[in-house]
């Protein structure tokens, strides 16, 4: 095993290039520019493709165009400039093409800040762009799992022909941290729906996501729910820790999970059982292991780095069966694991 | 053990690249380690610092704010750090660049006026690595006994093996700072 | 008996939703039998754009891709720098081009992408029922210039090959017009010019077609042509405006 030392936004591109990305477009935005730097970098001497679109709307349109004629396409970006993607995301979606963006995210709304942050929860799993779709949603909580999921968000791009996520923040995009870089290279399916061109073999092939007629789009938008219906059993994958005997269960995804899991360290210590559910897919959420984790919780804290947005789905997901409170900081300040356990302290008194 | 570290100054003194330096060997010991830098406009000629945490276990939050070893190579770090710097915590400060001293007793300071020795000695911009072996001479343990010799083959992996002449300054700067 | 007229092979034999007397039909011919001439229907890859022209995915024979409003030009840079041996070109029309995509096909020709643009300017928004284009011409009547086009409230229109031949990643810009026969030779004449550029990897070409929109503009055919003569013509001269190779000048 050869580990190496690297920025996640670094490492994420080193994977990407290695699960098989031939382009890569991108635009130059705090604090995802690395991504596009190693590419640039890199790119082309591994013989794929590097170009800085005009915009962030320009990029998300090159892909398109990458994927359409059958190979593995990215773009990443941040917060603002994921919302200037969000046409482009739909139309990806609507043409049943598979993709990877990365958001690597800042505090918002508006030009916001360059601070880290988790407030595109919602636009992530919720609302990507116009339309009846969804994105598969990976959440890395270090450097290694940026690299690790790169390589599965390409195949379930790919296996199920729609895009996918990486919501990175600038916490996890910035720092560096030991990495391992898989010795395999994915096997790219054969794409016999892709126009490059049918050389006078085959009929012509159409990618479009237009569907003048009611009943044809209709049909297009629910086989495509069929394929999330699948997605959602397949794909769902979370992380729990200690939540066997929890009493309190604190859910947090990505760079929160981190500080959660130390605060839940030293819950322990102090005596309080307490336990964390990470999920490591947003969409689809692995809900049934939510519910499996707070079987034992009189308390659920969601924390994250918003005002409050995941929160919401776990209520959802455990038919709130269990109370579930929130703690958030959001602009860019990153809360610290004392605060966490501030909160855990403050329920654990409640609770008795 | 959780060994967590800010190193502070402006940009261009090598703050990022000391941290590097420790986060590396931190691997080439086996140890959990991360390292976070600070981004944005104010690494442009203002104040730049990055945050380096060595353990023995997982580490959670990247993001140090109550340091057990700060090294501070301008005033404003040493303005805004130092009295972050937890109870038995230790301060190493480039005295050339810094005036003030610290009046906590609680920690341990080392004074070192680094930027005017690395002048001296011929070491132009290399007060960052004087600093670094002095720290890793009275942190040892705190380090997981991070030394010499593993710094030295940090900077053998990470300076291009043609840039040899510049491996040998920063060893020459290092061992300098771990004999003061 | 020998075959004197036929539809171009890489035209499909489908009805179109085009507008009796729009010029659409001869734009589409044109750009198919280039294809069929050189032979490139099985390595050519086109993008239809929002707007009339939507549908082109369904008339054209070779794989097509339907970009979103305006972006045709950067989906077409994705295509082709996946694979740089295809032949791949963009149908746009001005709205897509000229408004909501200025910015797409301004860069796409900077970069010198070797790809064709056939942008088709008939000076209105059609499919969405005649408002004012970013080439409606200054006192035009449209759905959203009821009292004409007034350049002081609503600005100037733009003149798109005059503007692309000033950047240099453009190898060819030419205008020409579907109002007539010797218009429409011309005009065949520019497109294979276009696609043949590529096949020189010489850089970005466009070609412009004038054409008409007898619903939106309240003509008849027959008027609609005369228009393209008397009123576009003088304000939007056809012409080339540049041919060059961008890499071996």
């Amino acid at each position: 095993m050869n580990k190496v030392l690297m920025k996640g936004n670094e490492a994420l591109a080193e994977a990407a290039i290695r699960a098989g990305c031939k382009c890569f477009f991108g635009y130059p935005i705090t604090p995802q520019t690395e991504v596009a730097a190693y590419f640039a970098k890199n790119m082309a001497k591994r013989g794929g493709v590097f170009l800085q679109a005009e915009s962030e709307i320009a990029a998300i349109n090159m892909v398109l165009g990458a994927s359409s004629a059958g190979v593995r396409a990215m773009t990443s970006s941040s917060s603002p400039g994921i919302s200037l993607k969000s046409e482009g995301i739909s139309y990806i979606a609507g043409s049943d093409l598979p993709c990877v963006i990365v958001n690597v995210q800042r505090g918002g709304p508006g030009l916001g800040g360059i601070q880290p942050s988790q407030s595109d929860y919602n636009q992530a799993v919720k609302a990507p762009g116009h339309g009846d779709f969804h994105l598969v949603v990976y959440a890395p909580a270090s450097v290694q799992e940026s690299v690790d999921m790169v390589f599965t968000a390409f195949d379930t791009a790919d296996r199920y022909r729609i895009p996918t996520m990486i919501l990175s923040d600038g916490l996890i995009g910035q720092m560096m941290e030991p990495v391992v870089f898989p010795e395999k290279t994915n096997d790219i399916p054969e794409k016999s729906w892709a126009c490059d061109g049918h050389k006078n073999k085959r009929k012509h092939n159409i990618v479009t996501s237009l569907f003048l007629e009611p009943d044809k789009l209709e049909k297009s938008v629910l086989q495509r729910n069929e394929k999330y219906k699948l997605i959602s059993n397949n794909c769902a994958d979370c992380e729990t820790y200690l939540c066997d005997d929890a009493h309190i269960v604190i859910t947090a995804y990505g760079a929160t999970a981190r500080i959660a899991r130390s605060a839940v360290n030293e819950a322990r210590k102090q005596g309080i059982k307490a336990g964390l559910f990470r999920p490591k897919t947003l969409w689809p959420f692995p809900e049934n292991e939510l519910r499996n984790s707070c079987k034992n919780a009189g308390h659920i804290l969601c924390a994250e780095m918003s005002a409050g947005q995941m929160v919401n789905d776990i209520k959802l997901y455990t038919n709130c069966s269990v109370p579930v409170s929130f703690y958030g900081r959001t602009g860019g300040v990153i809360p610290e694991p004392e605060e966490l356990l501030r909160e855990i302290i403050k329920l654990s008194e409640g609770r008795q | 053990m959780l060994t967590r570290i800010i190193i502070s100054g402006f940009g261009g003194q090598g703050v990022l690249f000391i941290g590097k330096c420790l986060a590396y060997s931190a691997m080439l010991i086996g140890k959990e380690l991360s390292w976070l830098p600070s981004y944005g406009p104010e690494m442009r000629g203002g104040t730049a610092n990055c945050s380096v945490c060595i353990s023995d276990d997982a580490i959670g939050s990247p993001l140090v704010t109550s340091p057990d070893i700060l090294i501070a190579m301008n005033e404003p770090s040493f303005d805004k750090f130092e009295k972050k710097l937890c109870t038995g915590g230790k301060l190493f400060s480039d005295n050339s660049m810094i005036e003030k001293k610290s009046r906590r007793t609680d920690i341990k300071c080392f004074e070192l006026p680094a930027s005017d020795i690395a002048q001296n000695n011929a070491l132009p911009r290399m007060a960052n690595i004087i600093l670094l072996g002095k720290t890793i001479k009275e942190c040892s343990d705190m380090l997981f006994g991070i030394n010499i010799s593993t710094v030295t083959q940090v900077f053998e992996k990470i300076i291009p093996a043609k840039k040899n002449d510049l491996i040998q300054k920063n060893i020459s700067a290092l061992n300098l700072g771990y004999s003061m | 008996m020998s075959v004197i007229f036929q539809k171009p092979k890489s035209l499909a034999d489908v009805q179109t939703h085009y507008c009796p007397g729009c010029t659409h039909g001869i734009i589409h011919r044109l750009v198919a039998e280039v294809i069929d001439e050189m032979n490139i229907e099985g390595t050519t890859v086109g993008i239809s754009p929002v707007g009339c022209s939507v549908m082109a995915y369904e008339y054209f024979n070779c794989d097509m891709i339907e970009a979103p409003h305006g972006r045709a030009p950067a989906v077409a840079t994705g295509v082709k720098r996946a694979d740089p041996e295809l032949f791949v070109f963009t149908y746009q029309g001005d709205g897509d081009l000229a408004a909501i995509g200025t910015n797409e096909t301004i860069h796409a020709a900077a970069r010198g992408e070797n790809i064709t643009v056939i942008f088709v300017n008939n000076t209105i928004y059609g499919m969405t029922g005649g408002q004012m284009a970013p080439t409606t011409i200054p006192g035009q009547i449209t759905q959203t210039t009821p009292y004409g086009r007034d350049p002081k409230t609503n600005g100037f229109p733009l003149k798109v090959c005059e503007i692309i031949s000033q950047i240099d990643g453009t190898a060819f810009a030419q205008r020409v017009a579907v109002d007539s026969v010797p218009h429409i030779k011309e005009a065949k004449k520019a497109i294979r010019k276009a696609f043949e550029n590529q096949k020189e990897k010489r850089g970005f070409s466009i070609v412009e077609v004038l054409s008409s929109c007898p619903t939106n503009w309240g003509m008849t055919p027959s008027e609609a042509l005369k228009r393209i003569r008397e009123e576009m013509i003088p304000y939007y001269p056809l012409g080339i405006f540049k041919d060059t190779d961008v890499w071996n000048k």
